[in-house]
């Protein structure tokens, strides 16, 4: 599985690390999403749906 | 249910379509959209898609291939005006009538238009047609006056005098967002204003608009004087569309009145800007006219329509770009609270806590989103704590 994220349509609100931690991180000043692991394992497929269901920009997205 | 109808095709509409289909949901949706584009975010409207021209593209939500494959079915441009709860039917203007066994109403806002007659050249802002007719008009005028010094109106001045445009914001209020947060934050955003070089007029009253030929010239203030200006914004605030739900007998006040589960009627729910609901968690009445909102609101929403029995006790999220300033916060923000500073105000970088009855309610980062998510475990544990000053509260 392959996360995919779009930094410029990242609004900074924090909801995917709030979701899924261990994959997402922010830039300390604006907030824009940093993507810890592109492949994580399966075990964390939950919490990146979770993400994905709460960023308001929809800008992530997973592949496989 | 065999048929679920979405009124409204914006963020909160798209959203409850898509926790329709996640919760297993495959039977009809039908959407009503007033407007005509696919569902679009709205924030950037005041902000970068002005000062940066981005294309719709930029500022759509979801491309065609995730609209298509949620098949719903999109009725756009159209509107809902009439609810029959009795017989389970709704009107459309173009005297469509249509069932539905259930409903989620998600009709958001309308901006408030100032009070008398307005010139050309005076604007609102809310939708992509409002923007894109603000950023063809911005060319041809060199001088902005913003009536509002709310987060719409401080957004759009700071994008109109990042494009090098002259600036003066006009509001009541002693500082910008005194609604939203406490004085020192308001002071410390009118100062980083005034250094972009934008003007602020504050405790100032309009009075209302000069012309030229049919177009407005300037805003004239209550004492007489006048702003020039060859265009003006109006960001004095909202009211929930609810005007078309009047005859349907379901509770109206501030928005939609819907229960802790979001729940308005049965088989009816609300949700984003128009929905106004009580929070269990604070044991309050809230409506709420921020983005995150639209999503999460839509989520439990949707989720009760289809048979879950769950309170929306979000912590409310908020934020705004302004200049170089990134303001996020999470909680509230009671008159009464108390502020207290983690970091230094004047390093440009720091997280304020709002004390209210010995718990932390509220936090606001000012460029710190990162430390400011920090702290947000602290107010879910203090919502079930304290008492709220206002019963009702509206953050905007």
């Amino acid at each position: 599985m392959r996360v995919i994220i779009e930094q410029a349509k990242c609004c900074g609100a924090g909801q995917c690390v709030l979701a899924a931690p261990d994959i997402f991180d922010q830039r300390e000043d604006d907030g824009i999403v940093i993507l810890l692991q592109e492949n994580p394992s399966e075990e964390s497929r939950a919490d990146v749906l979770q993400a994905i269901k709460v960023c308001p920009a929809l800008a992530i997205r997973l592949e496989g | 249910m065999r048929t679920v109808i979405v009124v409204g095709g914006s963020a909160a509409g798209l959203a409850a379509v898509q926790s329709l289909r996640r919760e297993g949901y495959g039977e009809r949706i039908l959407v009503i959209g007033a407007e005509p584009h696919p569902p679009y975010d709205r924030p950037p409207l005041s902000k970068g898609f002005i000062a940066n021209n981005l294309p719709f593209e930029h500022i759509r939500l979801g491309e065609q291939a995730l609209l298509d494959e949620l098949g719903a079915e999109w009725l756009v441009p159209a509107r809902a005006c009439e609810l029959d709860l009795e017989r389970r039917m709704l009107r459309l203007e173009a005297d469509d009538r249509l069932r539905f066994d259930g409903l989620v109403v998600a009709t958001g806002v309308s901006p408030l238009a100032f009070p008398g007659p307005s010139p050309h050249g005076v604007y609102t802002l809310r939708g992509l047609d409002d923007a894109e007719a603000l950023r063809t008009a911005l060319a041809s005028a060199p001088r902005v006056a913003v009536i509002g010094t709310g987060v719409l109106g401080m957004e759009f001045a700071a994008t109109a005098r990042k494009i090098g445009l002259d600036v003066t914001v006009i509001g009541n209020a002693p500082h910008p967002l005194a609604r939203q947060f406490p004085a020192a934050i308001g002071e410390l955003l009118a100062a980083r204003h005034r250094e972009a070089g934008v003007i602020l007029r504050l405790n100032a009253p309009v009075a209302g608009f000069e012309e030229t030929s049919g177009h407005v010239s300037g805003v004239r203030l209550a004492d007489g004087e006048v702003i020039p200006a060859e265009l003006a914004l109006v960001a004095i605030g909202s009211k929930p569309n609810v005007d078309w739900l009047r005859s349907s007998g379901l509770p109206i006040g501030d928005g939609i009145l819907c229960d802790a589960r979001c729940r308005a009627a049965p088989g009816v729910y609300a949700a984003g800007d128009v929905a106004s609901w009580w929070h269990s968690g604070y044991g309050a009445r809230l409506r709420i006219e921020h983005r995150m909102n639209a999503t999460e609101q839509a989520g439990t929403a949707v989720k009760n329509l289809l048979g879950a029995t769950e309170d929306f006790r979000p912590i409310p999220f908020m934020w705004s770009d302004q200049h170089d300033v990134k303001l996020q916060s999470y909680g509230v923000f009671p008159a009464s609270g108390e502020m207290e500073i983690e970091g230094d105000m004047a390093s440009g970088r720091f997280v304020a806590l709002c004390h209210h009855q010995g718990r932390v309610v509220g936090a606001l980062g000012w460029n710190a989103a990162k430390t400011l998510r920090q702290s947000r475990m602290r107010l879910a544990e203090a919502m079930e704590d304290i008492r709220l000053d206002e019963p009702t509260l509206t953050f905007a």
